[in-house]
């Protein structure tokens, strides 16, 4: 599904990521784990076309087809989602009118007839309550005055309407407590599947417990230093970076 | 004076001398054309006119009204749509058209060239020796509404001035008086029939009393060839409560005088502004609210958009006077720049003697932020239907607050459209 061969991408003069291989097939759901500032969230907005990143090296392939060719919004309608660590608040833009409207783009795409006000909302409510979220949400301007754990729910909200075939979720654990993760887990293994694929990327380990990893990749310093399965993440939250850190010394 | 600004008085004064005389209007004229020929048009070095030149208004050789045009009323319902059917006048270059009204409510709209005496608030509130266009307005004034609100009636009077002939000029007087307790909703709209250009020059004044709440909503939806001056005055009385909107969305020259008195203990003013400027489009949005006695509050949010090469100008003036303690006065002026070529020049200015208040005030320059921007791209969104989404996201909060919500939600079509064609998203 996804080809990522000698990556190395900059964010201004700084280069971050300095040569990373990594292969996701059909159906796999793999892990990142990492200290901060090793890239974890470069490589998240690298897949997802983020313009501040530029890539200098190495080749993305998805389905095939060359990733890094594609304007973002392409990447949406071949299927890429990117959970966003920071969802952005937008004033003025309902969140019904900004999910009907993504969703209507992505339906087109797939060469599917756009949903009506109707349909839409039967959907909608349907996708809210796997993720445990006030159906008042909609009818307020885009993640504005969420709380932390309204966001990362309307994330996977919209993962949920889009079904999208590869998800980047960039440290969607980050700030939720222990309720709220349970539920935003559920909802993205409602969408575990043989055609679809994650990149989950965290800082620890325990939203593993939930979103079950096939393989786990260690980053530090801009490469892969090492892969596993997932009881590497739980060697890890027992040795902590260091251990890998001080493994990948010269 | 520049020459350019001679003529254009001179000929403003020509077309003073034809207007026919006779009916409830003669003082108001009269006084104006005492008073724009002692003022003249105004020259950048006046204060209040530095940022924008009257020059290519100045240079154009107006006429008034040649002829009683017939217009169908499908084309008009094209324009001014939302139609509020209930209390609709219709003057079209200036001149009442009765086929096109509504259905008047009895007493509640009053034509001024038809009434036998004036009203009494006219020109007791605009100031015809300090603003010269108010001064030009009352030498050519042809017609106009007088609307007296006096119950509690939630339908809209909505005053349509349609412009359609090449050249004309057209200055409506529009006199608004609430009884006390009153409640009601004016929609003072400025349009275009088909695309000659044209200019408007309108005066509005407004008593709020004792209690009375009353919205006034000044649309200004012209087509992209046309002039337009525009000033409304106001005096809200003891617990009176007024909301003005002011939405420039067409026009190649636009500007706005606001002026609001708080008369009485407990008076309140929302002004809510909106502005488009596309092309080589020129905004002036200049407010003054006058906190003359304690216990007032004014609340003030202009936001504009300005694309291409337009140009805005915001001044917004806040007085509280030294027997105005426990003002509470709130004012905001953020502005989006779509383009390089954009320009805004915002000046907020408090003037505050009482020590008892509470004031704040804040101008913003902006453009669309970048990671809004590729949050909707990375849900599939194109990239200049997110900039259009973002933009008219900037602009609703002002849309949202008008009176009806069907006209949020036309001027909101508005908004976007005249965004999208000037192609001040791409």
């Amino acid at each position: 599904m996804l080809e990522i061969k000698n990556l190395h991408a900059t964010a201004g003069d700084a280069e971050i990521l300095k040569g990373i291989d990594l292969s996701i097939g059909a159906g796999e759901v793999h892990a990142i784990m990492g200290p901060n500032g090793s890239g974890k969230s470069t490589l998240a907005g690298v897949l997802a076309g983020r313009p501040a990143f530029a890539v200098t090296e190495g080749s993305i392939r998805y389905k095939g087809e060359d990733l890094l060719e594609l304007e973002p919004e392409k990447r949406a309608l071949a299927g890429i989602f990117l959970a966003f660590q920071y969802p952005v608040e937008i004033p003025g833009v309902t969140n019904n009118y900004f999910l009907k409207a993504s969703l209507n783009a992505i339906r087109t795409a797939r060469g599917e007839e756009e949903v009506d006000a109707m349909d839409f909302l039967t959907l909608v409510k349907e996708k809210m309550k796997i993720v445990e979220m006030p159906q008042d949400l909609m009818g307020r301007s885009i993640n504005e005055g969420f709380s932390g754990g309204e966001k990362k729910r309307n994330e996977i909200l919209q993962m949920l309407l889009l079904e999208p075939s590869f998800m980047v979720l960039d440290e969607t654990d980050s700030g939720l407590d222990i309720d709220a993760l349970r539920v935003v887990a559920n909802g993205v293994n409602h969408l575990r599947g043989p055609e679809r694929s994650m990149l989950v990327i965290t800082h620890y380990q325990r939203l593993l417990d939930y979103i079950v990893p096939d393989v786990v990749h260690v980053l530090s310093e801009g490469r892969i230093v090492r892969s596993g399965g997932k009881e590497l993440a739980h060697e890890l939250e027992e040795k902590g970076y260091g251990w890998i850190e001080g493994a990948s010394a010269p | 004076m520049s020459q350019v600004l001679e003529q254009g008085r001179d000929r403003f004064l020509a077309l003073a001398a034809r207007v026919p005389g006779g009916g409830a209007l003669d003082a108001l004229r009269a006084e104006g054309v005492a008073a724009f020929t002692a003022q003249g048009l105004p020259g950048t070095r006046l204060e209040e006119w530095r940022y924008t030149n009257v020059a290519p208004l100045a240079a154009i050789e107006w006429s008034d009204a040649a002829e009683h045009l017939s217009v169908a009323r499908s084309a008009l319902e094209a324009v001014a749509s939302p139609v509020f059917a209930c209390g609709l006048e219709v003057f079209v270059d200036g001149v009442h058209h009765a086929e096109l009204d509504g259905t008047q409510r009895a007493d509640q709209v009053q034509e001024l060239a038809d009434a036998a005496t004036a009203p009494a608030a006219l020109a007791t509130l605009a100031d015809a020796k300090r603003h010269p266009f108010v001064a030009l307005n009352g030498a050519l004034t042809r017609d106009g509404a007088a609307v007296s609100l006096d119950g509690d009636d939630q339908r809209a009077v909505h005053l349509v001035f349609a412009e359609a002939s090449a050249d004309v000029a057209s200055h409506p007087r529009v006199v608004i008086e609430t009884a006390p307790g009153a409640r009601g909703t004016v929609i003072v709209d400025h349009v275009s029939l088909g695309l000659a250009r044209h200019y408007s020059n309108a005066v509005i004044e407004v008593r709020v009393a004792e209690n009375a709440s009353l919205d006034v909503v000044v649309l200004q939806r012209t087509n992209d060839a046309s002039f337009h001056t525009g000033h409304l005055a106001a005096r809200v009385e003891r617990n009176g409560r007024l909301r003005t909107h002011t939405l420039s969305l067409g026009g190649c020259f636009v500007r706005n005088d606001l002026e609001v008195t708080l008369a009485g203990e407990g008076a309140e003013c929302v002004m809510n502004g909106l502005y488009l400027g596309t092309g080589d489009q020129l905004i002036d949005n200049h407010t003054w609210v006058d906190h003359a006695v304690p216990h007032g509050r004014s609340e003030e949010l202009y936001k504009g958009v300005l694309g291409g090469r337009s140009k805005g100008v915001f001044r917004g003036r806040v007085m509280v006077r030294p027997d105005a303690q426990k003002t509470d006065a709130r004012q905001s002026n953020p502005n989006l720049l779509l383009a390089d070529g954009a320009e805004i020049d915002t000046k907020p200015q408090l003037e505050i003697y009482a020590d008892d208040v509470k004031c704040s005030h804040g101008s913003t320059i902006g453009r669309l932020d970048p990671e809004s921007l590729f949050y909707l791209r990375s849900r599939g969104i194109g990239v200049e239907a997110a900039r259009l989404l973002l933009t008219r996201g900037f602009a609703a909060e002002v849309l949202n607050a008008l009176p009806e919500p069907a006209l949020a939600e036309t001027l909101g079509a508005v908004f976007a459209d005249r965004l999208e064609r000037s192609g001040g998203v791409a």
